[in-house]
């Protein structure tokens, strides 16, 4: 055989497999929207569940779910992106940078249901919480934090050593080149770093479990001492514990669909976000 | 005024610079040539203490800017670059307006009057040569900008904190022979107001700009006269050898 028609059976096969992702996804979605998108309604989207969840809608679970989202992010955000720029702008290259490293992608490899086992543990009991939005959101935090600070420390990374010299060479300090000048350029691929973090929040079932996830309760949260429902979980229950499956069914599909465009919307507005702080600081 | 005493620079455990004296007089432009790696720019580079922010490197002598030795613990690093400005090889403007990047420095350094830092871009975008090429368009994308535009911008935002010395690492070599030019007829200008050293690798350059040359070798400074002397009747074989082309 000669080499182009390798080349040729090689990038064939490629072609094949890479299509092969598109379609299983295409086959998801298509899947999910066939069967949920009879059950969703303005009523759906706006009112509590009712009849032993065989019926009505699911907004407190919506609301719960957006409640965890923001909470989580407004937690580890802020956290992650102030540790990335440590490790990449001030800490150089030592044996404790090294270190912080390999322990934080440690801590982004550990199995979620010990992320809400420990969430339990210290938010819930240690910290007196109790199943709270807040104990939700620090143990859901703490799951992205790794994501966010390697994210920021890639984006910053990407940053050529040209412009902080410029910066710095006009008597700039550390600081105001960070804040003026690396951040803003890198921040677009930080927000991409946000949006991944935002999809495994919205879906993450295992650390909200213990931490802050209830199994009905119908109405909206007072507080963030209050307990929500949330929508992976509310699947969940839907899916597993009922005893008229014809009557759910339409809702644990529903509530599916919805939980996708929840993610598909906020990654939406996170590009959106990207594009006009990407505008700003084109390089080239 | 620059002086330096005793010079020896190691990046590690390579020495890049081995003893180097010499003393630069204001308002001359002062040349440096020599081949890759012989240590020229990094030498340039201990006048405003770039070399700081390169890990595992060490020091030995004294370094005098306007009477003080700059590697002093009292001296504050921030300061001294303010004083010292550089423009580097390949045009770094920032990802702002053409009015904000020269804005840049008085505003790191915390000038907040805004009628001051309007008339200061606009001094020192007519000092840099660029004012009737951008004056319409200061609220554009320094991007917009063509490669040797950007350069100018890159002095004009250095003159914007109104440096006495102004180092320039080989700050021609990535643009066009026109825009190069217009760089060349800039320091001739600038020369009057301020102190340049200038390094190069492009020794016709260096003998139509520099009163007075520096040849580097090895981290050596092997000679270092009057230009025209250097390049007329120059006392070092080796100088001789590298300005005729003989290696480099």
């Amino acid at each position: 055989m000669n080499k182009r028609t390798k080349q040729r059976i090689a990038f064939a096969i490629f072609r094949l497999l890479s299509l092969a992702v598109v379609g299983i996804l295409l086959w998801i979605l298509g899947f999910i929207i066939y069967r949920g998108a009879g059950t969703i309604s303005w009523e759906f989207l706006t009112t509590a569940p009712t009849d032993g969840m065989t019926g009505g809608g699911i907004l407190p679970a919506i609301v719960g779910t957006l409640c965890l989202v923001a909470g989580s992010v407004v937690f580890a955000f802020p956290v992650g992106l102030m540790s990335g720029i440590y490790m990449n702008e001030y800490a150089g290259n030592g044996f404790v940078v090294k270190f912080i490293r390999v322990m934080t992608n440690n801590l982004g490899g550990i199995p979620s249901i010990v992320f809400g086992l420990f969430g339990m543990a210290l938010f819930v009991n240690t910290f007196g919480f109790g199943d709270s939005i807040i104990a939700g959101s620090f143990t859901l935090g703490l799951l992205i934090l790794p994501l966010i600070i390697r994210t920021t420390e890639e984006a910053l990374k990407a940053i050529p050593q040209s412009f902080r010299s410029g910066s710095l060479a006009l008597g700039a300090s550390k600081f105001q080149t960070i804040v003026r000048v690396t951040l803003p350029m890198a921040f677009p691929n930080i927000v991409t770093g946000l949006i991944l973090s935002i999809g495994r929040v919205s879906g993450e079932t295992a650390p909200i479990l213990f931490t802050v996830a209830a199994y009905f309760l119908p109405r909206l949260p007072h507080s963030i001492f209050d307990q929500v429902m949330a929508l992976p979980y509310h699947l969940y229950v839907v899916a597993t514990s009922g005893t008229n499956i014809e009557a759910s069914r339409p809702i644990a599909y529903g509530t599916a669909l919805t939980l996708i465009l929840i993610v598909l919307l906020m990654n939406l507005l996170a590009g959106l976000l990207r594009k006009y702080f990407g505008g700003k600081v084109k390089t080239d | 005024m620059i002086e330096t005493r005793n010079i020896d620079f190691y990046y590690g455990s390579f020495h890049a610079l081995k003893n180097v004296s010499i003393r630069i007089e204001p308002h001359t432009v002062t040349a440096f040539i020599g081949p890759s790696g012989c240590g020229k720019s990094t030498f340039l580079r201990l006048f405003n203490r770039m070399n700081d922010l390169i890990e595992n490197t060490s020091l030995t002598g004294e370094c005098i800017v306007d009477g003080e030795n700059i590697y002093n613990k009292s001296v504050q690093v921030d300061d001294l670059r303010k004083k010292v400005g550089m423009v580097f090889q390949k045009p770094n403007p920032f990802p702002k307006s053409i009015f904000e990047n020269v804005a840049y420095g008085l505003r790191v350094n915390d000038v907040r009057d805004k009628a001051f830092i309007r008339q200061r871009v606009e001094e020192s975008l007519v000092s840099a040569a660029l004012w009737d090429e951008v004056k319409d368009k200061l609220k554009k994308s320094a991007f917009e900008l063509s490669g040797g535009q950007q350069q100018r911008l890159c002095i004009a935002r250095a003159l914007a904190v109104s440096p006495s010395i102004l180092l320039m690492d080989e700050p021609a070599s990535a643009l066009d022979p026109i825009s190069t030019s217009k760089i060349e007829e800039l320091i001739h200008i600038l020369k009057q107001e301020y102190t340049i050293v200038i390094v190069t690798h492009n020794m016709q350059q260096a003998a139509r700009v520099s009163d007075r040359t520096g040849f580097f070798m090895l981290g050596e400074l092997v000679e270092y006269s009057d230009t025209k002397k250097m390049f007329l009747n120059p006392e070092k074989a080796e100088t001789q050898n590298y300005i005729t082309g003989r290696f480099g």
